[in-house]
């Protein structure tokens, strides 16, 4: 079992709100030291397969047809042995 | 002619369109389920607003998949007139037939009230009974309709004229405060190149009797109308 953690972000050039949002927050709490947030998705999928290259191709198939939009994110992921 | 209304498991705007083609346009329309695989019999398909899929992982991301797609994307391909009101914009973003996406909206917050918007492109089915430069008093309901195009998408967007609705004054100037969501440039609606797939955040549905304030709304659908008795 191999598992995939994924971090979907919107992309640099895309205005976040959210994110200036809680970097706000953050400020307010007393956390001046923030020069920027972004707000993404986690994502984790556990791949009945073995085979390292082929769950990469899997996965990297995944983000660009679903679970990233590539107009607006971006997306990266790693690929660990998956707990039993 | 038919219209099409289709319906995924959460949209909530069909019967808004349903009461208008049956009660005010007195016309021939029906309703579509997501699992049905074929348009056929139908002229001019309509995807309403809501939360089709529940909106789960993006807008209109897992309602793309849906089976009935395949057939509109095929109607859409064909020159066929699709309609995509709010979700139903969205919807047709994440199927590929319009450029862009929609982000959430600037404020953070769903803003529901009464828009205008400025027509910029007449020369689509459904834009067709629109004077350019036309403001259309229409009410928006969503909160994530910021629309995006990266700079490149947005020239060409610019250049082959597929902006159709800009947010506006009543008096049709284009301003930051008539834009109610932060979108690129007052978007509210495009079309795709071939001009017969239309997206728009506004909600024409609900502006068609005079009774709800306005009528402008039905401009879209007259367009359409008039076209088909020339045929």
């Amino acid at each position: 079992m191999l598992e995939a953690k994924i971090h979907v972000t919107l992309k640099k050039s895309v205005l976040d709100p959210q994110g200036d949002t809680v970097r706000s927050a953050l400020a307010s709490l007393g956390f001046q030291g923030v020069a920027d947030c972004r707000v993404g998705k986690f994502m984790v999928v556990r791949l009945d397969e073995q085979d390292l290259a082929k769950a990469t191709a899997e996965v990297d198939e995944m983000c660009r047809k679903l679970l990233a939009n590539p107009v607006i994110e971006d997306y990266v992921f790693q690929i660990t042995e998956g707990a039993a | 002619m038919k219209w099409g209304v289709l319906i995924f498991p959460g949209t909530w705007s069909h019967q808004d369109f349903a009461h208008v083609f049956q009660d005010v346009l007195k016309v021939d329309w029906g309703y579509l389920w997501h699992k049905d695989t074929s348009v056929a019999g139908y002229d001019c398909l309509v995807l309403p607003g809501g939360f089709a899929h529940g909106d789960y992982l993006r807008c209109g991301a897992i309602a793309r998949f849906s089976p009935i797609m395949d057939a509109v994307i095929r109607f859409a391909k064909d020159g066929g007139p699709v309609l995509g009101s709010c979700n139903g914009f969205q919807i047709l973003c994440e199927a590929g037939l319009l450029p862009g996406a929609l982000l959430r909206n600037a404020s953070l917050q769903y803003r529901c009230r009464w828009v205008h918007m400025r027509a910029e492109q007449c020369e689509t089915p459904f834009t067709r009974a629109v004077r350019p430069g036309q403001v259309l008093k229409i009410p928006i309901s969503h909160g994530e309709g910021r629309y995006f195009a990266p700079p490149q998408m947005l020239a060409r967007l610019r250049d082959n004229g597929q902006v159709v609705f800009r947010y506006s004054t009543p008096d049709g100037h284009i301003t930051e405060e008539a834009n109610p969501n932060g979108a690129l440039e007052g978007i509210a609606g495009i079309c795709n190149e071939g001009g017969n797939v239309l997206g728009l955040m506004p909600h024409p549905e609900r502006a068609s009797e005079g009774l709800l304030g306005s009528e402008d709304g039905r401009l879209l659908f007259e367009s359409v109308l008039a076209a088909s008795l020339r045929h």
